[in-house]
């Protein structure tokens, strides 16, 4: 039995959870500042790692006491590293470095979006080898995983990551912000409309996304429309501007999944929540019937502890314990990736 | 030279420009790119990376606000000033500036105090589809001599 005491604190959301066997959610408490940062348009590294900084005990103290655990009961200390924002990432590095050096626990040190690819254990078993599609305001990649806690960065975005794109266009649209949510919401009420009509985006690799020229293509559009004194319908640009994104995020999906051939698929993230592209995967994998697909409920896809504590015990599974001198990495690569 | 301007026909031209821009870098420069969205900042980074020996592809780092890539001549020290619009703390950047990296700052117009004396301003303004005029600025020595270099 392996109880992880778990902290994340790479951006908007200050947690800890303890997690048991890397699958079971002893308690899971998170303090999120969304609606802070809903007054800004975005998150405020400052004022992200402010409210970080006072709000860190109080989730590790409500954590531990909503598990009925002692600290005798855990066996190690799983934080995140990074990437992130550097403010923020340095909050949960030095409580989780704190709270080791205290109690002499070891430190399991993880990258965030490996977290959101094992968030899925708490929906069931991982089975390898498995393909992830990590969706997030940061991140768009395909990971390739063989084996247990072992990671390989297939495919990336070329220049803008899905929710980043997502944000930009809300924020041209006048949606506020997050973004995404918002469009995902307004595209319900739009049509496929023939003015509106998107370049697909094109890549070099493959496996590669790109989204900076749809973004490009959207504002050019909306600025066209405007000068030529046609109406713009929010509705139906965001219903194409998502249906381009996520169609073609999703035909590389399926072909890296044709491609390499793994027992069961993820889906990880933010974005994750999207509920098109929950859609489409779910239509779009039945091409693939022999591999299974995992999409996490919606309270996994956003940042949590729990995930850190699910890969976490994989971590500490595999030996792979950080040091005292290990330092916040806003730039931390994926264990594995060149 | 205090002041250049060049124009580029496609991406491949902006890359290999923002390549040369990489390429004739030197330790602790601070470049300010400015332009609308979609005008080409993070395409130019994504140049000056390949041009510092990067082979990691550049991304935008709108979201977490800095992104540092190591593995070339100099650390590539890319951040975004986009969401910090309106505020003026010290938000912990200055530490990576002054480390012998170069860094790229994009909206720079938000974070007035992560902007040393001497600089080198690049303004990007978006012609038409992937046409785009660069107006390079120097302040500061260094920079004129990159710019003799560039041109």
């Amino acid at each position: 039995m392996t109880t992880i005491l778990a902290i994340e604190s790479s951006c908007d959301e200050t947690a800890c959870a303890i997690i048991r066997n890397g699958n079971e959610i002893l308690s899971n408490i998170v303090s999120s500042q969304i609606n802070t940062h809903t007054l800004y348009g975005g998150v405020v590294p400052e004022v992200a790692s402010r409210i970080h900084v006072e709000n860190i005990s109080t989730v590790v103290t409500e954590a531990l006491a909503a598990s009925g655990c002692s600290m005798d009961d855990i066996d190690a200390v799983a934080y995140t590293l990074g990437p992130g924002l550097i403010g923020s990432l340095h909050v949960g590095v030095m409580a989780a470095k704190t709270i080791a050096f205290a109690y002499h626990k070891p430190l399991v040190p993880v990258h965030h979006i490996t977290g959101h690819i094992y968030a899925n254990a708490f929906v069931t078993e991982l089975k390898f080898p498995l393909m992830a599609l990590v969706v997030s305001g940061g991140h768009t990649e395909l990971v390739w995983m063989k084996n247990d806690y072992d990671f390989e960065v297939i495919g990336t975005t070329a220049d803008d990551a899905i929710g980043e794109a997502y944000d930009k266009v809300a924020r041209v649209l006048g949606l506020g912000y997050p973004g995404g949510p918002a469009i995902d919401k307004l595209a319900k009420e739009g049509h496929y409309n023939p003015d509106y009509k998107l370049p697909t985006p094109k890549t070099d690799d493959p496996h590669n996304f790109s989204f900076s020229g749809l973004k490009t293509a959207v504002l050019q559009l909306n600025d066209r429309l405007k000068r030529n004194g046609k109406e713009v319908v929010p509705a139906d640009l965001a219903w194409c501007f998502q249906e381009t994104a996520l169609n073609s995020m999703v035909d590389k999906t399926i072909a890296a999944v044709k491609e390499k051939q793994p027992v069961m698929t993820v889906l990880a993230g933010g974005v994750a929540a999207n509920s098109r592209l929950r859609e489409l995967m779910s239509e779009r994998m039945k091409e693939v019937p022999e591999c299974e697909l995992v999409i996490p409920p919606l309270k996994y896809c956003t940042d949590n502890a729990a995930m850190i504590g699910a890969v976490g015990a994989a971590a500490y599974a595999h030996g792979m314990f950080g040091t005292f001198e290990d330092a916040a990495d806003p730039g931390l690569i994926m264990p594995g990736e060149e | 030279m205090k002041t250049l301007i060049l124009n580029t026909q496609s991406r491949e031209e902006t890359h290999a420009l923002g390549e040369k821009l990489g390429a004739a870098a030197k330790e602790n420069m601070v470049f300010l790119l400015s332009g609308d969205l979609g005008a080409g900042k993070t395409t130019l980074t994504q140049g000056i990376a390949r041009g510092l020996g990067i082979k990691r592809l550049v991304t935008s780092p709108t979201f977490t606000i800095q992104k540092l890539y190591r593995g070339g001549r100099l650390v590539l020290n890319h951040i975004d000033a986009y969401r910090l619009e309106g505020l003026s703390q010290d938000l912990g950047f200055e530490e990576y500036m002054n480390d012998g990296g170069l860094t790229v700052i994009e909206w720079s117009q938000f974070a007035p105090q992560l902007i040393p004396d001497e600089h080198l301003t690049v303004t990007i303004h978006l012609l038409e589809e992937d046409a785009r005029e660069f107006r390079f600025e120097a302040a500061g020595k260094q920079y004129e001599e990159l710019l003799e270099e560039l041109a």
